[in-house]
């Protein structure tokens, strides 16, 4: 078993979660690991991108090499796009479609899922409007985890027991609604 | 024992507090901030009181840390390569010296520059101190390091160098951990004069010092870090310091590509296994993270030895960081992209917070200095330091903690007028209250603006020194009461904050502005803090 996975997004968006989700999940299950995370300037309002390597045997490097990556989780639509040297001619793109618009020159974003759209496996779906009908309008980056879930080779019970891991310490509400969060996502993902 | 899922900071601290560390300093910068703040979030650490604040700078850190040492106890001091050059003096003076209780110096390189104003490689520093330098692969790696380095600088008596990069770092893997060992108790150095550096005493020492810097090549606790695995080929071997051993590993399946290899971990390097490989090969590849360091060493200035491949011939480019694909092509392996990138994808460089005082500072310094043309706001490092990107346009320099103070000082000097400069609080306390002396001193004719966010905001808002003792360090200084003013950068006071500073700058002699109002990042975790005791 060998998943490389791709989560990108703009700095303060929480993919640093997804990835700890997907990390607590991928220590149950006795698999090695190695998350790279990009701390520092670009967390103000930068691209950020953390490279997740989930395996059975040993992971040597830190980062996926090119063409590799089996998934890109993206909470931003532009951002999925920036990732796509590394993604595999099979591998998924699991995106966001809200915009998240800090720049100038923001592309219309039309024409971004037109590009999304070339990719042959993709599913873009609206986290934001999924996550406030599932009263959790924050949790908009764990409905994108739960639609790219069936494309990680773990159980989706190992990733609701990391949920309750990851926000165990915030409460049973919170936790509640990170669950709701993530199976309304996978609802979407048409798995 | 114990598994846990660590970045490479977070296994180095959580090391560092299982060898028996009773002293933890440091001054935050990226990448090596976690390691401090691990430790200050720990438990354990607060159960057994271990010291740990932060310190004004990295040189306050490591002489503070140098003093644990000479107490009896163990203190690890971290900072980022930058860092290291602001602390070189203690450093290369604390190996003269030689320490009591062990002390390990950790160094964060930056290579491609992710959060940096250069690319330095530390194990420069290792070399020229004269001091071991590790370089962990990997997290579990650095894991062990920590005890043996501690260990290492107990027995040679020398202050041990701990050599990262961005990519360890920051990235997590699970650790297995090892048994806690107990602190060390308060002692006394044997020699009294040990740390005494008089010229009498340093000649002798720096004669132990230089030859015991040999002698180090062979020692186990070092040379165990250094590994040759033969192989069946002859036409190339490899050479893989730190962490490029790991993209090696990935691109290398070793029952087909049977490379002889040989693994460098722990400086000084051995000559007896360099000659292991190139005696059996015909050509060595060199990988390492940063600069050609092994390289340069082994082929020298005549270069006549074997053929060898590496940065200084452009098999791996001369900078930036490592990663799988440079390692695959320097094998001549191919490698396989996906799609290119769209071109509608546009660069998303950071940017300043919504409602950040900084920007509201610039909105205002932007206006003041309009009509005296462009080209006299000296600036420094943070997040003050986006105001050089649009919309801003701002600043005009950023060069080293606390160089805008003394840039504007020696531009007056020129007869640049007005010359402004633009530090923050936590920058200002770190290296810009010296040059603010040195400008009272010659009554030079600056305007020095400190935008006081109360946090050191560009690494995450770490406790700032400066906090509440700005205005009396400057009086302390010797700033007059009449010139230091106090704004707060909010868009309602931008007309005064506009008439101030160009009040200001009208005056020939030293000014003093203090921009105040919290970073709005460090005051949400404040008051979410606050809320939940
Ligand atoms: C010698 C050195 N040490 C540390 C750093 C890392 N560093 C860059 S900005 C910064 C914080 C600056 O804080 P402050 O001056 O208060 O500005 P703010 O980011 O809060 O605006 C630090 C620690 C560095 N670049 N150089
Ligand atoms: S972190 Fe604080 S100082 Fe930095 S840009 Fe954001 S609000 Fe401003």
């Amino acid at each position: 078993m060998k998943n490389d996975i791709i989560l990108s997004g703009v700095g303060g968006q929480g993919i640093l979660s997804i990835a700890a989700t997907i990390g607590l999940a991928a220590v149950a299950n006795n698999l090695f690991l190695k998350q790279s995370e990009v701390h520092g300037m670009s967390q103000r309002g930068g691209d950020v991108q953390s490279h997740l390597r989930l395996s059975d045997k040993p992971v040597y490097s830190d980062l996926i090499p090119y063409g590799r990556a089996n998934l890109i989780i993206s909470v931003e639509p532009m951002e999925s796009l920036r990732y796509l040297p590394w993604l595999s001619k099979n591998g998924w793109l699991v995106t966001n479609s809200t915009p998240f618009i800090n720049i100038p020159d923001y592309p219309p974003i039309d024409e971004i899922i037109k590009e999304i759209k070339k990719i042959k496996n993709h599913i873009i779906i609206d986290a934001d409007t999924i996550a406030k009908e599932a009263g959790s309008a924050r949790s908009g980056n764990i409905v994108i985890l739960g639609a790219a879930s069936p494309f990680i080779d773990m159980s989706f019970v190992s990733l609701e027991n990391a949920i309750r891991k990851l926000f165990g310490r915030k409460g049973e509400a919170i936790v509640e609604a990170n669950l709701k969060a993530l199976k309304a996502g996978r609802d979407c993902s048409g798995e | 024992m114990k598994k846990l899922l660590l970045l490479g900071d977070e296994a180095i601290a959580q090391a560092a507090l299982d060898a028996g560390l009773s002293g933890m300093y440091a001054y935050p910068g990226t990448p090596s901030t976690e390691i401090m703040e691990y430790i200050q979030s720990s438990k354990d650490a607060s159960d057994r009181n271990i010291h740990r604040g932060w310190s004004a700078n990295e040189k306050t850190a490591i002489e503070a840390a140098l003093g644990m040492s000479y107490a009896g106890k163990r203190a690890m001091v971290a900072m980022k390569h930058v860092g290291l050059n602001v602390a070189a003096d203690g450093f290369i003076n604390s190996a003269m010296t030689g320490v009591n209780g062990g002390l390990i110096v950790v160094s964060a390189d930056d290579p491609s520059m992710h959060s940096s104003q250069n690319e330095q490689d530390s194990r420069f520093y290792g070399k020229f101190a004269l001091v071991p330098c590790f370089e962990p692969s990997n997290q579990q790696e650095a894991y062990e390091m920590i005890f043996d380095a501690f260990e290492a600088s107990e027995k040679y008596k020398l202050p041990v160098l701990f050599r990262i990069t961005t990519r360890l770092a920051h990235s997590r893997a699970s650790v297995q951990l090892k048994e806690v060992l107990p602190e060390k108790k308060l002692q006394l150095p044997a020699d009294l004069f040990q740390f005494v550096l008089l010229p009498s005493i340093a000649r002798k020492k720096y004669n132990a010092l230089l030859s015991s810097y040999e002698s180090l090549r062979y020692e186990n606790i070092i040379s165990k870090y250094n590994s040759f695995k033969d192989g069946r080929k002859r036409d190339i071997g490899i050479i893989a310091c730190g962490i490029a051993y790991n993209y090696l590993m990935e691109n290398i399946d070793s029952s087909i590509d049977d490379f002889p290899v040989l693994k460098i971990s722990a400086y000084p390097f051995p000559k007896d296994l360099i000659k292991d490989i190139t005696d059996r090969c015909n050509e060595v590849l060199i990988l390492e993270e940063g600069a050609p360091l092994v390289e340069e060493a082994l082929r020298g200035i005549l270069d006549n030895g074997i053929k060898i491949y590496g940065r200084l011939d452009g098999t791996v480019p001369r900078d930036g960081e490592l990663n799988p694909a440079i390692v695959a092509k320097a094998l001549g392996l191919p490698v396989i992209y996906g799609e290119e990138v769209p071109s509608l994808v546009k660069m998303r460089p950071p940017s300043f917070c919504k409602g950040c005082g900084h920007a509201d500072m610039f909105n205002s310094l932007i206006e003041a200095v309009k009509s005296y043309g462009p080209g006299r706001v000296f600036s420094d490092i943070g997040c003050y330091t986006l105001a050089a990107l649009p919309p801003y346009n701002a600043i005009n320099s950023c060069v080293d903690m606390g160089a805008s103070v003394t840039m504007a000082v020696g531009a007056a000097d020129a007869g640049l007028l007005p010359s402004v400069a633009v530090i923050g609080d936590s920058t200002f306390t770190h290296s810009g209250m010296t040059g603010l002396l040195d400008a009272v001193v010659k009554n030079s004719s600056v305007t020095i603006i400190i935008s006081d966010n109360s946090t050191a905001g560009m690494t995450g808002g770490q406790q700032s020194q400066a906090t509440g003792r700005i205005e009396q360090i400057c009086e302390g200084i010797g700033v007059s009461r009449e010139h230091l003013k106090t704004i707060i950068p909010l868009r309602k006071n931008h007309e005064e904050n506009i008439r101030i500073m160009k009040e200001e700058f009208e005056y020939r002699g030293v000014s003093v502005i203090i921009a105040s109002r919290e970073c709005i990042q460090t005051a949400t975790k404040r008051k979410r803090s606050e809320a939940s005791n």
